[in-house]
């Protein structure tokens, strides 16, 4: 055990944990961040994605120990009155189905279109190829991340 | 208007207060209510007045609206509610969606299975809109002084046109839950649906995009450990022995049991399914925790005793198949002569199809919340079958029906999974054991190897042609582990004078369930590929060759149960056939076309595919839907497009392998799914206009999918696939 300051969502919190532990299990069962997602544990399947100082990364496989005092964002965090446009979007295309990979797709997107404000249809999915949705909504996450890009130039 | 007697389940429209325990299906649970247009904020009312078991109205308007069954991402969560808000004639904008609990006394098939949520509670749902406008209208005629004929409502309020008075429904709440519930109600007319039949946003989209908890997985309650489960590693092993020393020696680990979730004794049900009744469970403050103390377990397996306890392989399985095949099976239906039709015919085609078992691979992984007390059984979380696994509870804990409450969460993902709600009694049985509130959680790789999968199927097909190139003979013979897969009575019998279908199973140790649209997944794959090879070799074009058959199904079918309807079958396929330009596709463009019936709905598709960077690309995928009324258009298109994906992805790329009983796939890693680059660019959904009463999509459209897809691919390749998945023959998609 060992203990951690860590900055989520611009909040400072101090946890004690295994230092092998995952950010996610850190977000879920301590911070009560349940927004992030287990879907795979392994990062194969995006739905844990947060922001790591902007950059979408799996937090299933990042342990505790390795974020030090980068800032951590959480899909609760993207926005405060949760209208990122990239949410904005997804809520005008009604994108999810069961919704359980949402955040991961989400939190992937807007990093993404951060760097890439004006992204082609290829550049949008392989940069969400590492996303996986099982319910199958992966044409309406593409119009939705083309909305967001929209709104966001 | 249509009248309609309320007699049917009558029991929902009485007031709760008058029902045992009264007022427990308001409770409002943390992970309950949400504004059906989460843009505006909507103010709470300070006295609600209930009118029937789905509903409640504020003196302000505001009304809550129950939604009964589970919610797995088919969005019944808002068009069930949108059915109780049309016939109430209120303004949608005013409503609030609460998932309801399991209640039997009120609520009828709380079950998301069979695509049958909106068809079976159709009647009731209008019913409880219905009833409810009833009671206003005639709380305001009393008030009023005025006949109730004379009062109209529109949108929430409440008219008397000849005076000129009106008022919300809110003003009118109180003195309408004092009214009798009416023997007689009065239903709208199709043509009048203000709400029916135009897009509303999914009532959880706000909560799913900002991350609110609404997932089992989600919950928590103060003092609840986390516990997660070891299973055997393979089928036909049990547990022999433990030490848990190391384990339990862990930081955070509070026990390590062994739990008998199903002993000898225990009486299985269908929703029980479950090949490992023994496991070891492991307890503790937080799942990272538990899971490392899951890896410090030393745990012995033995084969179970007799056959059970036979290891199985793909292959060896395979090899079964193909034997048990060339075997006589279970006649299911014959029509006329097949074997002397075969014996004329100028041309015999005979192909045969195979698809392995599938997880069901939920994005959210089975977990259930438990809190057991001598008293009590409090159970949260995500389950298909809530009802049926109250009675699994009741029976391995022996606590009578009453005092086990199961409330529902959001689930992410259930394609059928969720109906076999082990999980549930193994959280039960460990929070028991542990006294203790728990939330037991699966691992992926727990998830992806304790079973319920999609059957292995094979099945072969024969079609004779006479000289003129006319479907004179059909044969179906299929045949999977543990199940076969011929629906015996759909098409093309009731189209062919020679017809027979046959089925044969056998048996093994792996545990299977319903998958999203259970047989169909496979067999209209197989059956829409073989109809296209045919097609081909009777020289006819594949949709006017469906549509020949189904012409005569509809103007002289042969036999006397035929399970569709030779017309609407054929709507589908013309429509698709119009809407994609089937006669003139475009340059490079490799197409395949599918129809199928299954659970209810009609749906037909025609698939593009092109070559782009050395690679084939589903550019387009046309869709055509007969579901009758569609209650929420935009979300029946989700679903349809979701489907349609899933199809195509598992034929692709999925399957999961065996060797010496072990699943060869434990995580993503190993198991493919569909990902974005591989899905179809564009999916165009069109429905046929009707008026008949609803029907389910969570199912229909998938089917199909993997038949238009493998015509597509012959015609972009020269080659036919007929092994599931189709990157087991060396294809791959963009």
């Amino acid at each position: 055990m060992a203990t951690f300051d860590l900055n989520v969502n611009g909040k400072n919190h101090q946890v004690e944990v295994d230092p092998a532990t995952p950010i996610l299990w850190v977000l879920r069962d301590h911070l009560n961040l349940v927004g992030t997602k287990y879907g795979c544990g392994i990062a194969q399947c995006g739905a844990c994605t947060i922001h790591l100082n902007g950059v979408a990364v799996r937090s299933c496989s990042l342990p505790v120990s390795a974020v030090g005092s980068q800032a951590i964002t959480t899909i609760e965090g993207l926005s405060e009155a949760g209208d990122h446009p990239v949410q904005q979007a997804w809520l005008e295309h009604d994108v999810p189905q069961c919704g359980y990979c949402q955040a991961g797709q989400i939190m992937n997107a807007a990093a993404f279109l951060k760097n890439n404000p004006n992204p082609t249809d290829e550049a949008i999915e392989a940069a969400m190829n590492g996303n996986i949705c099982r319910c199958g909504t992966y044409t309406r996450i593409k119009a939705a991340i083309k909305t967001a890009a929209q709104s966001m130039s | 208007m249509t009248l309609v007697k309320t007699s049917y389940n009558r029991r929902s429209f009485l007031k709760s207060v008058t029902l045992a325990g009264g007022g427990m299906m308001l409770s409002f649970s943390w992970l309950a209510s949400c504004v059906s247009n989460p843009k505006k904020a909507l103010e709470m009312p300070k006295e609600w007045f209930e009118l029937n078991g789905y509903l409640k109205i504020g003196e302000n308007g505001v009304t809550t609206i129950m939604s009964p069954n589970p919610e797995i991402g088919q969005n019944v969560k808002t068009s069930m509610p949108m059915i109780v808000a049309e016939e109430l004639d209120t303004n949608w904008d005013l409503v609030v969606v609460e998932q309801a609990p399991l209640n039997t006394d009120i609520f009828t098939r709380q079950l998301a299975g069979g695509s049958q949520s909106i068809r079976q509670s159709w009647e009731a749902l209008r019913m409880a809109g219905g009833t409810a406008r009833h009671m206003l209208r005639e709380a305001a005629a009393q008030a009023w002084g005025v006949p109730l004929a004379e009062v109209t409502t529109a949108t929430g309020v409440l008219y008397h046109e000849p005076s000129g008075r009106s008022a919300g429904y809110g003003e009118m709440a109180s003195a309408a839950a004092q009214i009798p519930v009416p023997e007689e109600v009065e239903l709208k007319d199709v043509k009048d649906f203000k709400i029916i039949r135009t897009s509303r946003k999914n009532v959880d989209g706000q909560k799913i995009v900002t991350g609110q908890p609404l997932y089992g997985l989600d919950y928590r309650k103060e003092g609840m450990l986390i516990a997660m489960i070891a299973a055997p590693p393979a089928f036909g092993l049990q547990l022999k022995s433990v030490d848990a020393t190391a384990a339990k020696a862990m930081p955070g680990i509070r026990d390590v049991i062994v739990v008998d979730a199903y002993p000898e004794d225990y009486e299985m049900q269908w929703s029980d399914v479950s090949a490992f009744r023994k496991l070891v469970a492991v307890v503790g403050d937080t799942t990272w925790q538990v899971m490392q103390a899951k890896k410090a377990l030393q745990l012995e397996w033995e084969p179970l005793p007799g056959g059970a306890g036979t290891p199985e392989s793909t292959e060896i399985q395979m090899e079964r198949m193909i034997a048990r095949a060339a075997q006589p099976a279970r006649e299911m239906r014959r029509d006329g002569d097949p074997e002397a039709a075969f014996a004329r015919a100028a041309q015999v085609i005979e192909r045969s199809y195979t698809a392995p078992y599938l997880a069901h691979n939920t994005m959210e992984p089975m977990n259930f919340f438990a809190h057991v007390t001598p008293e009590k059984a409090e159970l949260v979380g995500p389950i298909q079958t809530p009802e049926f696994m109250e009675k699994s509870v009741s029976q391995r804990l022996g606590l009578p029906l009453d005092k086990i409450d199961i409330q529902m969460t959001r689930m992410g993902g259930g394609f059928g999974r969720r109906l076999y709600g082990h999980f549930l009694v193994e959280a039960a049985v460990i929070s028991q054991q542990v006294q203790a509130p728990i939330k037991l959680i699966y691992s992926r790789e727990d998830d992806m190897t304790f079973g319920c999968y999609r059957p292995t199927y094979y099945v072969t097909y024969r079609a004779g042609l006479d000289e003129a190139g006319n479907l004179i003979a059909f044969h179906v013979k299929g045949g999977g582990i543990p199940e076969q897969p011929v629906f015996p009575n759909r098409f093309p019998a009731g189209a062919v004078d020679n017809y027979l279908a046959e089925g044969w199973t056998l048996e093994s140790n792996i545990s299977v369930g319903a998958w999203r649209a259970p047989r169909s997944n496979f067999i209209a794959g197989a059956e829409q590929s073989f109809l296209d090879e045919v097609a081909e070799a009777a020289g006819k074009d594949p949709i006017a060759f469906r549509l020949e058959l189904l012409q005569r199904a509809q103007e002289n079918p042969v036999g006397e149960r035929n399970d569709y309807d030779a017309a609407r079958y054929a709507g589908v396929l013309e429509l698709v056939r119009d809407k994609s330009g089937w006669d003139q596709p475009a340059e490079g463009v490799s197409r395949g076309a599918s129809a199928y019936f299954c659970h209810n709905s009609y749906v037909a598709q025609v698939l593009d595919m092109v070559p782009r960077d050395g690679k084939l690309v589903v550019d387009k995928v046309y869709c055509a839907i007969d579901c009758g009324i569609v209650v929420n258009p935009d979300a029946a298109v989700n679903m349809a497009e979701g489907g349609i994906i899933d199809g195509i992805g598992h034929a692709m790329y999925s399957g999961l392998t065996f060797k010496n009983g072990q699943p060869e796939q434990n995580n993503f890693h190993q198991y493919r799914l569909i990902r974005h680059s591989e899905a179809p660019k564009k999916i165009e959904v069109h429905f046929v206009q009707n008026d008949i009463h609803p029907t389910g999509l969570g199912e229909p459209p998938l089917p199909p999918a993997v038949g238009a897809l493998a015509n597509a691919l012959y015609k972009a390749t020269g080659k036919r696939f007929y092994h599931q998945p189709f990157i087991s023959e060396k294809q791959e998609l963009g």
